[in-house]
């Protein structure tokens, strides 16, 4: 799974592109751990590339929370496809991670 | 009696003196200094003598049917009239025939041109029409066996008629035939196709009186009575039981198919896999696999083990998915975020744990990430969703549709009838380039069942009945041995080479009994019939033969297109027909030319009298059955009264 980074003075930006499941699950964690074992402790998952969501993939975004939040930080979802919105809805989720429509309202919200 | 009792005593003796000539020629008389044609030369032979003897078989039971009783009255009856191109006003006169036909029934039109001038028509006329249903959209279409099936699940009659476009059928078809029904087990009665536009000297020997009586006779007498596309009336309960029999072997086969590929792309999955999960969930369905198959194997039913593959995979899915919650619940709790609600009425919170297990759904679980797995699931069902119609009742195995059909209903036991009495006059091609392709078509279609499901040992069959469709199959080998017999003259004449170790009182005292015997048994078997305009064509399209079964072959085996084409109805014009038939008008060429050269090189005293001469009566009689090309070529169609336009 292809995942463009973009750090910002206030928090990091990760792009996964493509199927978020169980075969690339680990990888995102993977790669939120290192971010914010290098001190960033904002993550935002831009999902405007994501294309599906499974349970695994789910399990994901909030070991990312976990993690995030555990170091006094903060992990937020930002344009999910109708796919994603639709599990999140599904599972209640969305009340834990509020999807936001731009990278943008993600970083400001606190 | 005394009839068939001379005709077994022809055919005893055939047999005994054809196999008395034939081991005689193997052991005692093949020229091995000259092998390469020698051998050719006695294989071809060989050829014969077994098409010959199973001629003699078939004629062994010949009988001629006494004529049924009268049907019993209600029984309902669906005719149908298949078409694809053919003109508006050819179908429209067989499909007011067969609606003036005496006996009650439902006329219908099978167009699969889907024309709508022609569903006019058929309105105007007062039958039915019916077209392609939409399951067949972007589907395999199975040319005129698809239209039948279709029309099949349209249509409810006990008894159903096939007729081709141009078959006009006698009022009286129901009448005198119906009755052969009254044995609960006959599932097909063919009636002969005889042509109208077909002068008596039949150029392009479109009757097929040897077959459409003598033969069909006799393959009746062992129970083996083929099917021929037209002009039959079929049992309905037969074929559905065919095309559920079909259904359930095709889609076994399918399942089985599935399981066992399945084994090599999990282990690509497997080597894949990082993820100790993704490897285990491959393990987990690996083995299900391996079970469904040893199930099988076991004889369980396939629906049973489709299901119980199903829900494994299903249990997978859930064991990952399990997995995932209960890490999302454990994430949760360390962070204190459950989603919660607050119910109104209580004002307590609620923890939303239900709703987290939604993610149980089969498309969210994690197996969907994995293709091949996917496919696998897929695969593993039992609604054949590859086709437009589950079950196929009208085989689709062939381009013919026919023989196939016939072969397997007599495979679940089924009757076959050949009812000996024109009961519908059709249309014959009128030139050679139609009639070639029509010719090629059967044959094509005869070789793809003999390669796909070889009569000899499909199970089911009674020994005879395989000889009866072995037979024909058989007999469509002939353009090779063709070849041999048209080339082994041109050689002797031409360059002395002999095949046989000598023409000499010990060859013609073996060789003339078994030809005159067989030519006897012919007449005999015929009745007065002429068959010689068949026997003439059976040489004579030794191209046809060939490429017939060289496409066929290449079809089975890898699945080349076989190049197909629906025989035309009216008569394809334009000059240069010869290029179809050059190699018959080489071949005559060939032979006159080894004919002088050969009564040169007597003159000279190069060649000895007794070979030239054999020789030269052989290369006379391959030219006399070849000139019924030239007469094809020089046939400009019917001129009868019976003319269409």
């Amino acid at each position: 799974m292809e995942i463009e980074t973009d750090l910002r003075p206030d928090a990091a930006v990760l792009r996964p592109a493509g199927r978020l499941t169980m075969v690339t699950a680990s990888e995102l964690r993977a790669r939120v751990d290192e971010t914010v074992a290098a001190g960033h402790r904002v993550v935002v998952l831009d999902l405007a590339d994501t294309t599906f969501m499974d349970s695994s993939g789910l399990g994901a975004l909030v070991g990312g929370l976990r993690a995030t939040r555990e170091v006094g930080g903060d992990l937020r979802i930002a344009r999910p496809g109708a796919q994603i919105r639709t599990v999140l809805q599904l599972t209640t989720m969305d009340r834990v991670l509020k999807p936001y429509d731009t990278v943008e309202d993600a970083l400001r919200a606190s | 009696m005394g009839r068939l009792l001379l005709l077994r005593v022809v055919v005893a003796l055939t047999i005994l003196l054809g196999a008395n000539y034939v081991v005689w020629r193997w052991l005692e008389s093949v020229n091995w200094s000259a092998w390469w044609i020698a051998v050719p030369l006695v294989i071809a032979e060989t050829y014969s003598f077994v098409d010959v003897a199973l001629f003699g078989v078939t004629m062994w039971r010949a009988r001629a049917r006494p004529q049924p009783d009268a049907p019993a009255p209600g029984l309902t009856v669906d005719v149908f009239i298949t078409t694809y191109n053919e003109p508006l006003d050819l179908v429209m006169r067989t499909a007011v025939a067969a609606r003036d036909i005496r006996y009650p029934h439902r006329t219908w039109i099978l167009d699969d041109g889907a024309r709508p001038a022609l569903a006019a028509a058929a309105q105007d006329a007062g039958v039915g029409y019916l077209v392609r249903s939409d399951d067949w959209q972007d589907r395999p279409r199975h040319a005129k066996a698809g239209n039948l099936n279709n029309a099949l699940f349209q249509t409810d009659g006990e008894f159903l008629v096939v007729l081709d476009a141009d078959q006009i059928p006698d009022p009286a078809l129901l009448d005198r035939t119906l009755g052969h029904f009254d044995d609960p087990q006959v599932a097909l009665v063919q009636t002969p196709q005889w042509f109208t536009n077909v002068p008596d000297a039949d150029p392009l020997g479109s009757q097929a009186p040897l077959f459409y009586g003598p033969i069909q006779q006799g393959k009746d007498g062992w129970n083996a009575a083929f099917f021929c596309g037209s002009n039959a009336i079929l049992r309905r309960d037969a074929l559905m039981q065919l095309g559920l029999v079909g259904y359930v072997r095709a889609t076994e086969a399918a399942v089985r198919d599935a399981l066992r590929t399945s084994r090599a792309v999990l282990a690509r999955a497997r080597r894949r896999a990082d993820d100790p999960r993704v490897a285990a969930a491959v393990d987990q369905v690996s083995v299900a696999a391996r079970t469904s198959l040893a199930e099988l194997d076991a004889g369980r039913p396939l629906g049973e083990v489709t299901y119980a593959f199903q829900r494994r995979v299903d249990e997978v899915s859930g064991g990952l998915v399990d997995t995932d919650l209960a890490a999302i619940r454990a994430d949760l709790d360390a962070i204190g975020a459950w989603p919660v609600d607050t119910d109104t009425e209580l004002g307590a919170t609620v923890v939303d744990d239900a709703a987290l297990a939604r993610l149980a759904d089969r498309e969210l679980s994690p197996l969907g990430a994995l293709a091949s797995v996917q496919a696998l699931v897929k695969a593993v069902d039992v609604d054949r969703g590859d086709e437009a119609q589950p079950v196929m009742p009208v085989a689709t195995l062939s381009v013919t549709e026919d023989m196939a059909t016939a072969m397997r209903l007599h495979a679940l036991g089924w009757r076959t009838v050949y009812h000996h009495e024109v009961l519908a006059h059709g249309l014959a091609p009128e030139d050679l380039g139609t009639m070639i392709t029509q010719r090629l078509r059967w044959a094509q279609g005869t070789m793809q069942v003999f390669l796909q499901e070889n009569p000899l040992t499909v199970r089911g069959l009674r020994l005879w009945q395989r000889l009866m469709y072995f037979a024909t199959m058989w007999s469509y080998l002939s353009g090779f041995a063709a070849i041999v017999y048209l080339a082994a003259p041109v050689i002797f004449l031409c360059f002395g080479v002999l095949p046989v170790t000598a023409w000499t009182w010990d060859f013609f005292a073996r060789f003339l009994p078994f030809q005159i015997a067989s030519q006897v048994l012919f007449l005999v078997a015929a009745r007065g019939i002429r068959t010689w305009r068949g026997q003439q064509y059976s040489l004579a399209l030794f191209p046809v033969w060939i490429k017939a079964t060289w496409t066929a072959a290449a079809n089975v085996w890898f699945g080349r297109p076989l190049g197909f084409a629906v025989t035309p109805k009216v008569r394809q014009d334009g000059g240069g027909s010869w290029r179809l038939v050059v190699p018959q008008l080489t071949a005559m060429a060939v032979l006159v030319v080894a004919a002088v050269v050969g009564i040169v090189r007597w003159g000279l005293g190069y060649a000895p009298w007794v070979g030239t001469s054999v020789n030269l009566v052989w290369v006379v009689y391959d030219l006399v059955v070849l000139s019924v090309i030239v007469q094809a070529l020089r046939y400009r169609g019917y001129q009868g009264a019976e003319r269409m336009d």
